[in-house]
């Protein structure tokens, strides 16, 4: 499924080469077109609704609701959402545990592949198994011994320890995905170099994983938005206020009652804009790499 | 050759070291932590000194707990949400963007709705929380648009009055899931030849027709897995409750994570919690297993 998915760009090319013999229908193309496209703006308005909010001003938003559209730009709330909730250090702490999980987490699957689709060490099926088991099972069974490992070493509230657990989980999948790759990797290659005298480590670095390069680009994309996303063990590992994550202060943001409804809008848009900066930069890879992350 | 197979053996053997840091990671955040709950479900702790094992009085305990059953049927209902209505919409809304918006106004245009539809798939649910907590507060907009129109009298509560609750998360849910199903079953679209669509469309079948008699049928695959995916996902709902309900009112919303978090980190009683973690774990483990089996069946195919 993994090799299928990365492979959807050919097939959808091959689809639209088809001939066009269907005829072009009149009126109810644009019948069937305004109804996705009033579904669409439904699905889009939350966005719209936040956005429009956040930058309208007390007095506007008690005199147009929240349907008006803002008579001036007022950043007010946005700067008042984002010191109060020292919102840069939060993504500042987020950028850092989602880059360092992609890093070690794809660092970490390459390694565990490169063993059981180069290696084919012994058990491999059994080790794969285990591994997608271990992930897919709720992280609520191995929270509590995650938490009082963490506090009886002291990484307890260090971001350390959530780049740790969150690099860990999420190679599981990565081994999974890098390992069905590497099993059909041709045999002669390898042969070939391991007879001009190289060693495992350097066909690692000097074969494999230049042949690996996209898709490794591909996983590190994936690491970095599901961390990014990533709630419950952040939440707990991460009590103090500078060192928890986006995700974590926008979960904690409903328990101090924001009055203000404007500063909701705000703290909301804040919550959206990175996520829209990631879709923009990464929509390709992660509209067509989707059923990648379907074992998640 | 003798010499051959000797280096090639040793180099075998050389591979393994590729597996020391991914088994001890894994050794240490899930394996011993995995089982460590386990034997803890079996035990009464607060967290501090010595467990004290209690055998199975967890489970008995869990047996009679209303609030545990209450969690159960909530993640029952969930289902509804996080599988049925997006999978029907993901199907429907894949099969018109494949079959006939890309037909009737091209590629750019189906990709644009795709793209529109999945956008609140990869919102952080946290945000997705705050958003949707603001819409449907007291002073929300929802409530000012019932009003607006002359409905006033629909208005509700919608998060914070038990009978409003359930509904208005799993809405939220809705809102999240239907662009994962849309996007994975166009991917699986891809796979059809389009001539077999014209060739029934010649043979005079409507839309609805290539629907169910085409696209269902091919997207068997894909259906599964995203079936099996979110019912996964459904045991596993947590931030969507920690955000807007709590659990509340009145454990209107009380789902299983959010009990194990519950008395994980606010009653305390560790071992109770642990064994409602081992309870979601193994029917998690058993949708798994037949997910990795199916998965296993697929490649043997291909």
């Amino acid at each position: 499924m993994a090799d299928a998915a990365l492979s959807f760009s050919e097939t959808s090319t091959k689809a639209v080469a088809a001939p066009r013999s269907r005829a072009r229908r009149g009126a109810m193309r644009w019948v069937v077109l305004a109804i996705l496209v009033v579904l669409l703006l439904l699905t889009l308005f939350p966005f719209l609704l936040a956005l429009i909010n956040a930058v309208k001003d007390g007095v506007d938003y008690s005199k147009g609701g929240p349907l008006s559209i803002p008579t001036r730009i007022d950043m007010g709330s946005l700067s008042s959402f984002w010191n109060t909730s020292d919102f840069s250090r939060k993504l500042l702490n987020s950028v850092i545990i989602s880059v360092c999980v992609a890093v070690f987490g794809a660092l970490l699957s390459l390694f565990n592949a490169y063993a059981i689709g180069i290696g084919k060490v012994r058990g491999s099926r059994v080790i794969l198994v285990v591994l997608l088991l271990g992930i897919m099972v709720p992280q609520e069974s191995i929270i509590y011994p995650l938490y009082y490992m963490a506090k009886a070493t002291g990484l307890y509230d260090t971001q350390l320890a959530v780049i740790i657990i969150f690099a860990v989980l999420q190679s599981a999948f990565g081994t999974y995905l890098l390992s069905s790759v590497l099993g059909s990797f041709p045999r002669e290659i390898i042969e070939a170099a391991e007879i001009d005298g190289a060693t495992s480590w350097q066909i690692l670095w000097s074969v494999i994983v230049p042949v690996l390069r996209p898709t490794l680009m591909v996983l590190g994309t994936f690491f970095f938005i599901w961390t990014w996303n990533e709630f419950l063990i952040p939440l707990v590992m991460l009590v103090s206020n500078n060192n928890q994550t986006v995700s974590v202060a926008m979960g904690l943001t409903r328990g101090q009652n924001l009055s203000d409804p404007t500063l909701q809008a705000a703290a909301s848009l804040l919550g959206i804009a990175p996520t829209i900066v990631f879709f923009l930069i990464f929509q390709r890879t992660l509209t067509r790499g989707v059923a990648v992350g379907a074992v998640k | 050759m003798a010499a051959a197979q000797g280096t090639y053996a040793t180099q075998r053997w050389g591979y393994y070291f590729y597996l020391i840091p991914g088994v001890l990671g894994f050794l240490l955040v899930v394996l011993i932590p995995q089982v460590s709950n386990f034997v803890l479900s079996f035990t009464t702790w607060k967290g501090v000194g010595l467990p004290r094992w209690v055998g199975m009085q967890n489970y008995q305990r869990l047996i009679t707990d209303d609030q545990f059953w209450g969690s159960m049927i909530h993640t029952l209902l969930f289902i509804i949400s996080m599988t049925i209505i997006p999978v029907i919409i993901g199907l429907v809304l894949a099969a018109l963007l494949f079959d006939y918006i890309r037909d009737q106004w091209g590629e750019q245009v189906s990709s644009l709705f795709r793209a529109g539809f999945y956008l609140p798939q990869i919102l952080p649910i946290t945000t997705a929380g705050v958003l949707w907590g603001w819409i449907l507060s007291p002073i929300g907009v929802v409530n000012i648009i019932l009003k607006g129109i002359g409905l006033a009298p629909l208005a509700q509560n919608w998060v914070g009055d038990a009978t409003w609750a359930l509904p208005s998360v799993s809405f939220m849910i809705v809102w999240i899931q239907v662009g994962y199903c849309l996007v994975v079953f166009m991917s699986g679209l891809s796979r059809i030849d389009p001539s077999l669509y014209e060739a029934a469309e010649l043979d005079g079948a409507g839309w609805w027709q290539r629907l169910t008699a085409i696209t269902i049928p091919m997207l068997a695959p894909e259906i599964f897995v995203v079936v099996l995916t979110t019912l996964i996902a459904a045991l596993k709902v947590f931030a969507p409750i920690f955000v807007l309900t709590a659990g509340g009112p009145d454990n209107a919303t009380l789902v299983p994570s959010y009990l194990t978090y519950y008395h994980f980190f606010t009653t305390q009683r560790v071992g109770y919690a642990a064994s409602i973690a081992v309870v979601q774990m193994a029917l998690t483990v058993v949708l798994a297993i037949i997910f990795l089996r199916f998965q296993a069946q697929q490649q043997a195919k291909e």
